[in-house]
């Protein structure tokens, strides 16, 4: 049998699944609802140091001197400008815990009572920061806004007092406090948000997805419901079939990358730097570097449902540890190992690289060589495995 | 067994030179390609024969030939040492109860499984050596229906004809008169979905038709049916047989309906042949021994009648067909005489005594020392391959 048959009889399968997936209308609807809820979901889910407004903070001053009245006065003027923070006053440490353990407030100030008096002594005044670490990820954003505020005003007091007492000019007091000045500049213009840094990812997980979950279901249902004897009856390579459903689920992956690419620039202000034409390249070879994995189950299950636990154990751990939601980097050392084997770190990162710092075909060349490697070594183990599976 | 491939079969092809036109005749096998010089001109080229679908090869008139064929799923004998030979243009039934092994015999020669010893020809080519030509050959109407219920029918036709390269036109031709066949013109275009069950068998039956198949498999094809579309099904698989001279190889665990169709049976019973001939043969294995069936009717039926021609020696079995009427069949040359005393002793009152011809179902119980329609009832989950679904019981009650 030809190469060109083999082809020919997959299209008509790829037609036929097609054919069956376009008269679901509900089917239809999930694909776009999907990446829809995902990107909707992941945008504004996870929380962010500068995405922090109006939180509300209980301020307790015990001051028994003036200096704390007119440090609450400054915290004031500050707020004000960023908004940041929503101030309330509190009586003193338990009272701030009371309103924590009622979530009316995610933190707290305590001025203590000695807090003039050690000034005017020429000691450091020293302010208290509340923070609930149960919510970890609050407390810590909380504890380094509120500590970087309470520096900023340090800082302007000391410049204050050195112009004031001293009589330096404003410049030169804070080039004598502060030597140091810290400037970020980004090789991203503008400002990317959190969805400039997820979408990639989910592109690459909606693709994988399509392979690893559709490709078992789609052949263990027909299995299921008798009509793949149909096709293996018929004088037809078994490659023809496999192919078939893997160009089905493939442009269906496709269409779903492509709606959540879409959404991603239009509803959520996405900006793709690289080429596009990169993009759709690398969306392709990640599908080539999943298809082996999804033939490898499909051959190893012979029921729809095993399928479906063997696709959702082998998902989630793929899902949290290629850097799709969080940066590789952040994880323990163990863990960065694990995600260095999975091929969807490498389809994160290069797809990343490509659509958010605008890289080329040289500067992704590693990851593409290695989604290349997973998708030749994946084949060859698992196409013998399939002809095996089907011929039992 | 002759093992017939077209590897060493010789062809011979027209070809025309590119250079001056003569037209000669080469030899070659399938797919060889062949340096040739012109008979003529004298350009040297090369050719490469075509690729021919093989003709069946029908060894000694025999479509089918099985010889110790043998199928295990682990440690259980699906198929135990099972040798017989399938006569091109007939209808052959395979007659067992649910799980003696017929989906599995009929799934290793359509060439889904493998099998774990033996050999089998199918149109003259081995099933595991030779599939890609077996499955040319064959189509296959399997207990579960092979077709997509979103699809219509129309669409579901031109999958499979597809698979199997018929040119666009003759495909369209081809499922046009199957779907006059069996009077689904005007259904075409709707999909299977909403078809009733007689209905979506009447089209899985002509999609295995699609590619002209020499042999057809029809495994259990009257499963479910209403009497009216088993009786529609059973006149498309005669017409089939007739027009087309195609040869049909039938599963079913229904004793008339084997008897109705078949021409030669083979009764199938734990993975074994145990009987195989035309149905008169067959029968003529219970008339020829001193095993009696008759049907009597008494009025005053009582579980106390009954009981007493269960007690008799000679009774082989008792079913209550309903309230008055009593199959019993029995063994000895006396037998009549003593059931008939026993009733007149017991004060039954016997409105009617009829001999029955012996039917498969005696043979089946000869062969076998159970009935067929035991198992059917209460043994429908099926110990090998794919699940039969759950059957109705029959509304006869059956004493022992």
């Amino acid at each position: 049998m030809g190469m060109k048959d083999v082809l020919r009889h997959s299209l008509w399968i790829c037609w036929k699944d097609l054919l069956e997936f376009s008269r679901s209308k509900l089917r239809l609807v999930m694909l776009v609802l999907m990446p829809l809820f995902m990107m909707v979901m992941i945008g504004f889910i996870f929380p962010s140091a500068s995405s922090i407004s109006n939180t509300p903070i209980a301020l307790a001053n015990n001051d028994t001197g003036s200096l704390g009245a007119s440090f609450v006065q400054q915290l004031e003027i500050i707020n004000n400008k960023t908004g940041m923070m929503k101030l309330s006053t509190a009586t003193n440490f338990d009272d701030i815990k009371t309103k924590l353990q009622n979530s009316e407030v995610n933190g707290g100030i305590i001025i203590p009572e000695n807090f003039s008096s050690n000034i005017l002594a020429g000691k450091q005044g020293e302010i208290i920061v509340v923070i609930d670490q149960s919510n970890p990820q609050m407390s810590v954003t909380i504890e380094s806004v509120l500590s970087k505020t309470v520096a900023m005003m340090g800082e302007q007091m000391a410049i204050h007092n050195l112009n004031v007492t001293y009589n330096v000019s404003v410049t030169r007091a804070s080039s004598m406090i502060t030597p140091y000045n810290v400037q970020f500049k980004g090789i991203v213009p503008g400002a990317p948000n959190y969805f400039q840094f997820v979408a990639p990812g989910i592109i690459a997980m909606v693709v994988m997805m399509a392979l690893m979950t559709g490709l078992p279901h789609a052949i263990s249902y027909e299995k299921d419901i008798g009509t793949l004897d149909g096709m293996l009856a018929a004088p037809i390579s078994r490659l023809s079939i496999i192919l078939g459903k893997v160009m089905a689920q493939t442009i269906r992956g496709m269409i779903q990358g492509f709606i959540i690419l879409l959404l991603a620039v239009v509803l959520f202000g996405v900006v793709i730097e690289g080429s596009i034409l990169l993009v759709i390249a690398l969306i392709i070879l990640t599908v080539f570097s999943f298809v082996g994995l999804g033939i490898l189950i499909t051959s190893f299950t012979d029921k729809e449902e095993t399928a479906t636990m063997v696709m959702m154990t082998l998902m989630f751990p793929m899902m949290f540890l290629s850097g799709v939601f969080f940066p590789i980097q952040q994880m323990p050392w163990y863990m960065q190992d694990l995600a260095h084997i999975l091929p969807l770190t490498y389809a994160t990162t290069a797809l990343r690289k490509v659509m958010v710092l605008g890289a080329d075909v040289p500067a992704v060349g590693t990851e593409i060589l290695i989604l290349i490697g997973f998708g030749v070594i994946l084949l060859a183990v698992a196409v013998p495995m399939f002809r095996r599976a089907m011929s039992k | 067994m002759t093992d017939y491939s077209t590897e060493t079969m010789q062809i011979t092809n027209q070809f025309k030179c590119p250079k001056c036109g003569h037209i000669a005749e080469y030899p070659g096998r399938p797919n060889e390609r062949v340096i040739v010089t012109c008979a003529s001109c004298g350009t040297r080229g090369t050719i490469t024969q075509p690729e021919t679908v093989p003709s069946p090869q029908f060894t000694n008139g025999n479509a089918i030939e099985i010889s110790h064929l043998k199928k295990m799923f682990g440690d259980f004998t699906a198929v135990d040492d099972v040798s017989f030979t399938v006569k091109r243009g007939e209808i052959f039934g395979l007659l067992g109860p649910n799980g003696a092994g017929k989906t599995t015999i009929i799934r290793m020669l359509c060439t889904l499984t493998s099998p774990t010893a033996g050999i089998a020809t199918v149109a003259g080519f081995n099933v595991v050596k030779q599939n890609g030509k077996v499955r040319q050959h064959i189509g296959l109407v399997s207990e579960k229906m092979i077709m997509y219920d979103e699809l219509t029918a129309r669409e579901n036709l031109k999958l499979f004809g597809n698979l199997y390269n018929i040119p666009k036109d003759a495909l369209n031709q081809r499922i046009d008169e199957l779907l006059q066949l069996v009077r689904m013109e005007k259904w075409a275009d709707q999909r299977i979905k909403t078809f009733s069950t007689g209905m979506k068998q009447r089209i899985n039956v002509i999609r295995a038709l699609v590619n002209q198949p020499e042999i057809l498999f029809l495994d259990e094809p009257t499963l479910g049916l209403d009497p009216q579309s088993t009786a529609e099904i059973r006149e498309l698989t005669r017409r089939i047989n007739i027009e087309n001279r195609t040869t049909i190889i039938l599963t079913t665990h229904i004793m008339g309906e084997a008897d109705l169709l078949c021409k030669r049976i083979g009764i199938i019973d734990h993975g074994k042949i145990v009987a195989l001939d035309t149905p008169a043969n067959l029968k003529k294995i219970v008339s020829g021994t001193d095993v009696s069936a008759f049907e009597i009717e008494i009025s005053n039926l009582n579980p106390r009648i009954m009981s007493s021609i269960q007690s008799l020696s000679s009774v082989k079995s008792l079913v209550q067909e309903d309230t008055t009427h009593l199959l019993i069949r029995a063994n000895g040359g006396d037998a009549f005489d003593i059931i008939i005393d026993s009733l007149r002793k017991n004060g039954a009152n016997v409105r009617m005594v009829k001999n029955l011809e012996p039917s498969l179902e005696d043979v089946f119980l000869h062969l076998t020392g159970r009935e067929a329609r035991e198992k059917v009832s209460e043994n429908n989950v099926s110990a090998a391959g794919p699940g039969h679904g759950p059957r109705r019981r029959r509304a006869s009650r059956r004493i022992r």
